[in-house]
């Protein structure tokens, strides 16, 4: 297991470099300039000069790229050219924002996905299994943001339950982890269902009913657990997606966070800005894999077998 | 009273009726087989005296099993349950498949006397350890706590025979529990089952389609044929006079010490599925004894002086 990790470990360098230099590609190709964003009406084209070299735009892309590495690994990701801020002190302001609402829209779809989907399973072809598989139908094919305002329209407008928007509260969390969560409970449950009742086909199943294990324990001690491998896979792929998801989600909501950040910046085309979110997003997925990887091993000895 | 009696079980499953009538029983203690080719019902005896049918959408339509003196059939789950793994326990055909690859194989053993016996977790493990010695697993103690991928085939069904016996059942249902195996081992974990039914005093159904294995373990013989009884009997009368034309190409098929398996009398075709078993004597169209009373009558089980038989020509001298 040890050894498991080390290698994993490693293998996170090159994955790193490749991203961050994808990361700094892209956003030289897309078009627009926030030099453009950032002169006055008027400015001379020697103003706008001195400009471009104060933020070392006029460097090769190589030279940019190898600066901006070099400084990112020191934490420094350089300043903000619309914002006038260092990038890491607005992302210190906005990633605890998106950390709670993507961690608990995680939580929210991985409790309620896995007992929707286990219950799904054990009343397979029931009444209840095709009112959850309606459901599951519904949710994944609604999208998000579309769902985030009939919710706003619904429960905050009409009914007043919840604020309309922004970060000030708590209850001003639930409808936007509703949302963001809706999606991924349908996804978590539809995984889990299939695959429990792919797993209560196998022949240890049989088994185990013939020991004469009572069936509720079965499912939840056994099935299930096979089950949740799978279940790992989706959600350790969702960790990154949750957090960069939520990207129209916070629009939606206004509320404050790596996603409307992103997107501010994008519109000014604020380089350094775009990097560092990008940058955190990716980070994100890494980790996000790397930890689903981590717990499937702890969950499979098969798995710690072949790592090995 | 027999251990175990099946009177003229009919088993469904949806539309199709794969058993038909199946009628036999074991004494306590005694080691019956249970043979026929693939195809020929035996599994489907198993799952129906395990009371497992549901699991496959199957049901028993008429007929009774009774176990000692209860009749399994009208048993209500609950009951059917605290049975299972304590008094009836089931070895299955795939050792590679019938243990649960995330648990460690010992944890598996111990679950059987942790729920039957109310043993606590050290003393269901010291339980499992000394059941594998018995079964002659190497450093029991070290492999009770391996995974299942970490054992060999072998050393797997092993692990499952110590899980059937670990609540000391009256009955073990074995369906053919070294099909999977390396013929090399096959006959070792015959020997050992028998061994210890024998010493235990624990009844076998042991399912097979080698007649050669009936030969080495067996007191009696069930043939099944198309899910039917076609002839049963003591292996000493099934061997020196077999009466139904099926067990004699059966024994023609045991390998001889010399010739290719099945080179003796190899039967032509195969079983008929469920779904177009033939009119009249379902062995009918590859007998070479059939009549034409043959294909529309079919033959009752007839006791004979030894055993049954299912022909219409059983009644004759052989
Ligand atoms: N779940 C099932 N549904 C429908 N038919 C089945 C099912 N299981 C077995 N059968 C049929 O019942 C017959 C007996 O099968 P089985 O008991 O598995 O035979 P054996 O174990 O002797 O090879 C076969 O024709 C088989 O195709
Ligand atoms: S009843 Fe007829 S077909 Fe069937 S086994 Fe006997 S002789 Fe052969
Ligand atoms: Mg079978």
């Amino acid at each position: 297991m040890a050894l498991f990790l080390i290698r994993r470990l490693l293998l996170l360098i090159p994955v790193f470099l490749a991203v961050s230099l994808v990361i700094f590609m892209i956003i030289r190709f897309v078009p627009g300039d926030p030099i453009d964003n950032l002169l006055q009406i008027g400015s001379t084209e020697e103003q706008k000069t001195a400009m471009i070299a104060a933020y070392g735009l006029d460097r090769a892309l190589p030279v940019q790229y190898a600066i901006w590495l070099g400084k990112m690994l020191q934490g420094d990701l350089g300043e903000a050219i619309i914002l006038r801020q260092p990038v890491s002190t607005l992302i210190a302001q906005n990633l605890p924002h998106s950390l709670i609402l993507g961690s608990l829209a995680l939580a929210f779809s991985t409790l309620v996905g896995i007992a929707t989907g286990a219950l799904a399973a054990s009343f397979k072809d029931g009444w209840l299994d095709r009112l959850v598989m309606t459901l599951i139908l519904l949710g994944s094919t609604l999208p998000s943001f579309w769902l985030g305002l009939l919710m706003i329209l619904l429960f905050a407008v009409q009914l007043g339950w919840f604020p309309v928007s922004g970060a000030r509260s708590w209850s001003a969390l639930v409808l936007p982890v509703l949302t963001i969560g809706i999606g991924g409970v349908a996804l978590v449950a539809r995984v889990t269902r299939a695959a429990m009742i792919e797993i209560a086909r196998k022949d240890f199943v049989t088994m185990l009913h013939a020991k004469g294990v009572p069936p509720l324990q079965i499912q939840l001690g056994h099935v299930l657990r096979h089950a949740l491998l799978p279940v790992v896979t989706i959600l350790s792929l969702r960790i990154g997606w949750v957090l960069g998801g939520a990207v129209t989600i916070e629009y939606v909501f206004a509320r404050p966070g790596l996603g409307s950040l992103l997107i501010t910046s994008l519109n000014q085309r604020d380089y350094p800005v775009v990097q560092g979110c990008l940058l955190m997003l990716a980070i994100a997925v890494i980790l996000g894999t790397l930890i689903g990887d981590i717990v499937q091993a702890a969950m499979d000895p098969r798995l710690r077998e072949t790592l090995r | 009273m027999a251990l175990l009696d099946l009177s003229d079980v009919t088993v469904s499953i949806g539309v199709l009726t794969p058993l038909d009538r199946i009628a036999f029983s074991i004494e306590a203690g005694e080691i019956v087989g249970v043979v026929g080719e693939s195809g020929s019902g035996k599994s489907l005896t198993a799952m129906a005296v395990m009371g497992l049918l549901p699991l496959i959408g199957g049901r028993i339509t008429s007929g009774a099993v009774r176990f000692a003196d209860v009749e399994l059939n009208r048993l209500p789950e609950r009951d059917y349950r605290a049975l299972r793994g304590r008094r009836i326990a089931l070895i299955s055909q795939n050792p590679m498949t019938s243990l649960d690859p995330i648990r460690r194989v010992g944890e598996q053993i111990d679950q059987v006397s942790m729920m039957h016996l109310g043993l606590g977790a050290e003393r269901a493990r010291l339980r499992s350890v000394d059941m594998m010695r018995q079964l002659r697993i190497p450093e029991a103690d070290v492999v009770h706590g391996n995974y299942p991928h970490q054992l060999s085939g072998g050393m797997k069904q092993r692990i499952v025979i110590a899980m059937a016996l670990a609540a000391d059942p009256e009955l073990i249902v074995a369906d053919e529990p070294t099909t999977a195996l390396d013929v090399t081992i096959q006959a070792q974990i015959i020997q050992i089952m028998v061994e210890m039914a024998r010493r235990k005093n624990v009844a076998l159904m042991l399912i097979t389609h080698d007649m050669g294995v009936v030969a080495q373990a067996c007191d009696r013989v069930v043939v099944l044929y198309a899910g039917r009884v076609a002839e049963t009997g003591s292996v000493e009368r099934i061997f020196a006079a077999p009466r139904h034309p099926y067990t004699k190409s059966l024994i023609g098929c045991i390998p001889v010490e010399g010739l290719p398996p099945g080179g003796l009398k190899g039967i032509d075709g195969v079983v008929p599925g469920v779904a177009n078993y033939p009119t009249g004597c379902r062995f009918h169209p590859r007998c070479s004894l059939a009549q034409d009373r043959c294909k529309i009558e079919a033959p009752l089980l007839r006791a004979l002086e030894e055993g049954a038989a299912a022909c219409h020509l059983a009644g004759d001298p052989p």
